[in-house]
């Protein structure tokens, strides 16, 4: 089955803290690590909201909103697509990221029943 | 019996996935340490069975992996000095891996990142001198991690003979004195075909069930493409492998279009393309021009691959680019002649130059006995009588090619395609 795995951060609207080497060097390691077990089919790291838009649908109407969007808590900054055999598989590779903050959120795609 | 507590049973499925991802890398260190996939399975088993007993009541611990290899580690220690000790007194027993052993000591030998012991594993796994069932077996226990009751459901055949069937090539590769190592070079040229048969047949098995109730088994695809993806990051450098990856990937990107809703097959060119899958398709494309980036002419795997991108870049199955899928045909029958390619490369003919042209070339193969048996023979060439208007000869081969086939709803869809022709030649 297939996972996307989002990355969510708080606080997105203030300039994002760029990350240390040795974290970006851990994450490289992890995420090479994943590559090279086969989990990671996709992966995305996403620009901060304030260069993002949203459109609301009402009816026929359409209204843009320039970001950032601050009244969001969470907001979406990275996905991976993985391929895992389980939810429980998903868990124990993210186990083993080195994040330490933020909140990982893992969905199943809907898929060919049965796979 | 009694009911496992909630914690128990979330440490027993969290074991479970633990397995899964490390149970390759521990069998691959602790055979290299211990020379033979059978022992080392042993070892990695019994680490397995102390996590079970222990982790539910300690929790799972920070490592699980190192915890796992550590626990085995002890064991082969153990057991390496057992028979170290049998060897002193009988040194007639003396095998060569274990002089390797003490140049290096088991403690250093189990450590290191495991890429080289994993791909040991896999030429032990996939070894020449197997058969091809018992490789398949013995790849999908040892690397994809998968119980015996898992393979004998993904093949329909008994537990009791995959298991059997696991035995033997184990003790197969014990009496052949197979070496734990990494071939390279020629050897490596030389046993990478066996590897990479294994891993396709795993597929292929997924992806054109051969026998039973479902047209196609997902999980096996995902088995093989994991294996495939995990390969080509092991030896980046063999065109080959991303030959054969680009294939798969491809190929599965076509997996949810190739059913219909009541679980009947859809061929290739009535598929509706925009369910397939985009991500897999670029990811295909991208192997593919890995594989035809690196040095050499293209092997059957490129080749074939090539073939599967030449559908999957036609925005319409009319815009097929035929001819060029003809000329890739030719370089497959070159390189690797079957009657089998002969058929497929016939369709091609067919398609790009007219169904009189595709029929002369399958008439050639009737007598052919590799395909006495092959239902897509009487389909293939059912399909192009039924284009020349020759519908009853059509019909006929149609109820011949449902005849031939394992598969229930494939027979099905040929008993439709016979039907089809009478009433055409009703109405003709």
């Amino acid at each position: 089955m297939r996972v996307l795995v989002l990355a969510k951060e708080d606080h997105q609207t203030q300039a994002a803290k760029p990350p240390t080497p040795e974290a970006m060097a851990e994450f490289q390691k992890f995420n090479e690590e994943l590559v090279k077990a086969g989990v990671v089919i996709g992966d995305g790291r996403l620009y901060p909201s304030s260069q993002g838009k949203r459109m609301r649908f009402d009816g026929k109407k359409r209204t843009v909103i320039d970001g950032p969007f601050a009244e969001t808590k969470e907001l979406v900054a990275g996905y991976w697509l993985w391929q895992v055999r389980s939810m429980d598989e998903a868990l124990e590779w993210l186990k083993r990221s080195p994040f330490d903050a933020g909140t990982y959120e893992i969905r199943q795609i809907m898929e060919f029943e049965g796979m | 019996m009694t009911e496992l507590s909630p914690a128990a049973t979330e440490a027993h499925r969290a074991i479970e996935a633990i397995w899964r991802i490390e149970s390759a890398r521990l069998i691959a260190g602790l055979a290299r340490v211990v020379g033979d996939i059978g022992t080392a399975e042993e070892l990695a088993q019994d680490a397995l069975v102390a996590a079970l007993e222990q982790w539910p009541i300690s929790g799972v611990p920070e490592k699980p992996g190192a915890w796992l290899m550590g626990t085995a580690r002890h064991h082969a220690i153990d057991l390496l000095r057992r028979r170290q000790t049998l060897q002193r007194k009988h040194e007639e027993i003396g095998r060569d891996i274990q002089q390797a052993q003490e140049d290096t000591g088991p403690a250093s030998a189990i450590d290191g990142d495991g890429g080289d012991d994993l791909l040991g594993l896999i030429f032990m796994a996939c070894h020449p001198v197997l058969s091809k069932d018992a490789r398949v077996a013995l790849t999908l226990r040892v690397l994809g991690g998968l119980t015996t009751e898992e393979i004998a459901r993904g093949f329909l055949t008994p537990v009791s003979t995959i298991a059997q069937r696991i035995v033997r090539a184990k003790r197969t590769l014990t009496e052949a004195h197979a070496r734990f190592e990494v071939p390279d070079g020629a050897e490596r040229a030389a046993r990478l075909p066996s590897v990479l048969e294994v891993i396709y047949l795993i597929f292929n098995e997924g992806y054109s069930a051969t026998a039973g109730e479902d047209l196609v088994r997902p999980a096996l695809c995902e088995e093989a493409l994991r294996l495939g993806r995990i390969l080509a990051e092991l030896i980046p450098t063999e065109a080959e492998v991303h030959g054969l990856v680009a294939l798969m990937e491809i190929q599965v990107s076509r997996l949810r279009s190739r059913v219909g809703p009541s679980g009947e097959p859809v061929l290739l060119l009535d598929q509706d393309r925009a369910h397939w899958d985009r991500l897999l398709i670029s990811r295909g494309l991208t192997a593919l021009e890995r594989a035809e980036g690196l040095a050499g002419a293209m092997g059957p795997y490129a080749l074939q691959a090539a073939i599967a991108a030449c559908h999957a870049r036609a925005a319409t199955a009319a815009e097929t680019d035929w001819p060029r899928i003809v000329a890739l045909y030719d370089a497959v029958a070159q390189l690797a002649p079957s009657p089998v390619v002969e058929l497929n490369r016939a369709v091609a003919v067919g398609m790009a130059f007219g169904p009189a042209a595709g029929l002369d070339l399958v008439d050639a193969l009737v007598q052919e006995p590799a395909l006495k048996a092959y239902h897509l023979l009487p389909a293939v060439r059912g399909e192009l009588l039924r284009k020349l208007g020759r519908s009853e000869e059509a019909r006929a081969e149609f109820e011949r090619a449902a005849s031939l086939t394992q598969n229930v709803v494939e027979r099905k869809l040929l008993l439709r395609r016979a039907a089809e022709c009478t009433a055409e030649r009703m109405a003709g």
